[in-house]
């Protein structure tokens, strides 16, 4: 019972000064901890920008290996709604029908592939090829395209060796040009397409632009969806009530979904840069320094969440910030909670109990804090119904 | 059974009625334009917020803190606004009208 326990190392901090600070590439951070100054800060985006230099509001960093501006994410308003209003539509798909028909083909096709094996990986067997066989929906392109992402591993900028890996980011970037340049010349009925063929403010959008869009849509949801998945088949595999109430009772589906991503909190934290001298918790930010939102930490508040520690599935009253918070919020949120909602479904239809055989944690290291963020491997056994 | 009328944004009309649940899923069920819902109810994404009418107030009352703690980071909160998801649809609701912020 103690792989699917993700400690809280904010708590202190968060009590005593609601600040914590850390260093990262000699560009430090001062990171915000609870819930309600979260929210505020992430409000606040005329002194918290998010237009810096690209890659800076990234946690670690990614200025040295990357110079193209993730878009909407890294602009501020009123620009930012001009772009968010291009791709929300399409972003919104993962709530329609033959959507959630397609993934809900491929998700039980890979649980019953596993079903038959007597142990597997989770993260790289399964998370992973879920999450980059889900992008193809996401994408609307043929879903042999997802083998070509699975071989890029979990993190298109990080690699076993270095958290920030330039040449793997090539990678990507070498792949997203190619496509664009085949949708130019040969259009089809993809995001490719719904890109190029976008306008902003009365003029279309530039090839760079649309790079922008697409490196966002692969990194954003890829470690994350593979955390959400891999951490949420560790907790069912140590409560195995849990997964006989939600097939007893499915219709708390959705608050448990919501719950489990506030417990596991898989993006930690995101950055914003000053753009004036301002204070924090009495902490003062200097014009042009970074602060971050720390999602995981606002989510463990104790003065918001009853009983913070626990994973309570039917928890009603959930004002989480595991998706951000204000203009900024996931734009890959919908399709998240579609691929856990299918997930889930599956799941509780096939798995009668899981047994973990190995795992390995996933630790962030944030200065004075250690995170447990998911594994770098947990090797399993689905049971069968 | 309550019934309810939404006002979407288009100004387009449409009278619901139910008796249980809450009435952001009741929104949804009725496919009114305008309402998402996209975190199931728990009071963590504001794409429920409706305009209650002052005359409707006193049938419908204020927000509790966890709900006018998000309603304050919304730019679209008026004194009228709540979150759908946050009020139950029972008799004591009948009649009222409400507009999709």
């Amino acid at each position: 019972m103690k792989e699917s326990i993700f400690t809280d190392p904010f708590k202190k901090a968060r009590q005593e000064t609601g600040i914590g600070e850390m260093d990262d590439q000699n560009d430090p951070v001062a990171m915000i901890l609870g819930h309600k100054e979260v929210r505020r800060a992430a409000h606040n985006w005329k002194s918290y920008s998010s237009g810096a230099i690209p890659g800076r509001i990234v946690i670690p960093s990614e200025v040295n290996i990357r110079s193209i501006r993730q878009i909407p994410f890294e602009v501020d308003p009123p620009q930012h709604g001009a772009y968010r209003e291009v791709v929300e539509k399409w972003f919104k798909r993962p709530l329609e029908k033959k959507y959630e028909e397609e993934l809900t083909l491929q998700i039980e096709a890979l649980v019953i592939e596993v079903l038959e094996q007597d142990s597997f990986e989770v993260i790289h067997d399964f998370a992973l090829v879920l999450q980059s066989q889900a992008l193809t929906l996401l994408f609307n392109v043929p879903f042999e395209e997802a083998q070509t992402w699975i071989s890029w591993g979990t993190h298109v900028f990080r690699s076993k060796d270095s958290a920030l890996d330039g040449a793997k980011a090539n990678v990507l970037y070498d792949y997203i040009d190619q496509k664009l340049a085949e949708s130019s010349s040969n259009p089809g009925k993809d995001f490719y397409a719904v890109l190029l063929a976008a306008e902003v403010d009365g003029k279309k959008l530039s090839a760079e632009e649309a790079k922008g869009v697409l490196i966002l849509t692969f990194a954003g949801g890829r470690d994350t969806v593979i955390n959400a998945v891999t951490n949420s088949i560790a907790y069912f595999a140590e409560h195995p009530k849990s997964l006989e109430w939600l097939r007893k009772e499915p219709e708390l589906l959705p608050t448990a979904i919501e719950e489990l991503i506030r417990y596991f909190s898989p993006l930690t934290q995101m950055g914003r840069v000053a753009t004036q001298d301002t204070m924090v918790c009495q902490h003062a930010v200097k014009a042009d320094s970074r602060i971050s939102l720390c999602w995981a930490s606002a989510n463990r508040d104790e003065t918001v969440f009853e009983n913070a520690d626990e994973v309570v599935l039917d928890r009603k009253a959930n004002p989480h910030v595991a998706f951000g918070f204000g203009t900024h919020n996931c734009l890959g949120a919908t399709h998240a909670r579609q691929v856990m909602k299918v997930l889930l479904r599956t799941l509780i239809a096939k798995v009668k109990s899981i047994d973990i055989h190995d795992a390995k944690d996933n630790i962030e290291d944030l200065g004075d804090f250690k995170r447990k963020v998911g594994f770098d491997s947990l090797t399993v056994k689905f049971n069968k119904i | 059974m309550a019934q309810i009328t939404f006002i979407s944004s288009d100004n387009k009309s449409t009278v619901v009625s139910g008796n249980s649940g809450n009435l952001m899923e009741l929104a949804l069920q009725n496919k009114i334009e305008g309402i998402e819902g996209n975190c199931g109810g728990v009071c963590s994404c504001a794409t429920c917020h409706i305009y209650v009418q002052p005359e409707d107030w006193t049938k419908i009352g204020p927000p509790n803190e966890m709900e006018s703690d998000m309603l304050e980071f919304d730019d679209k909160t008026t004194n009228y606004s709540r979150l759908s998801c946050q009020i139950q649809v029972t008799d004591a609701i009948d009649g009222i009208v409400v507009n999709v912020a």
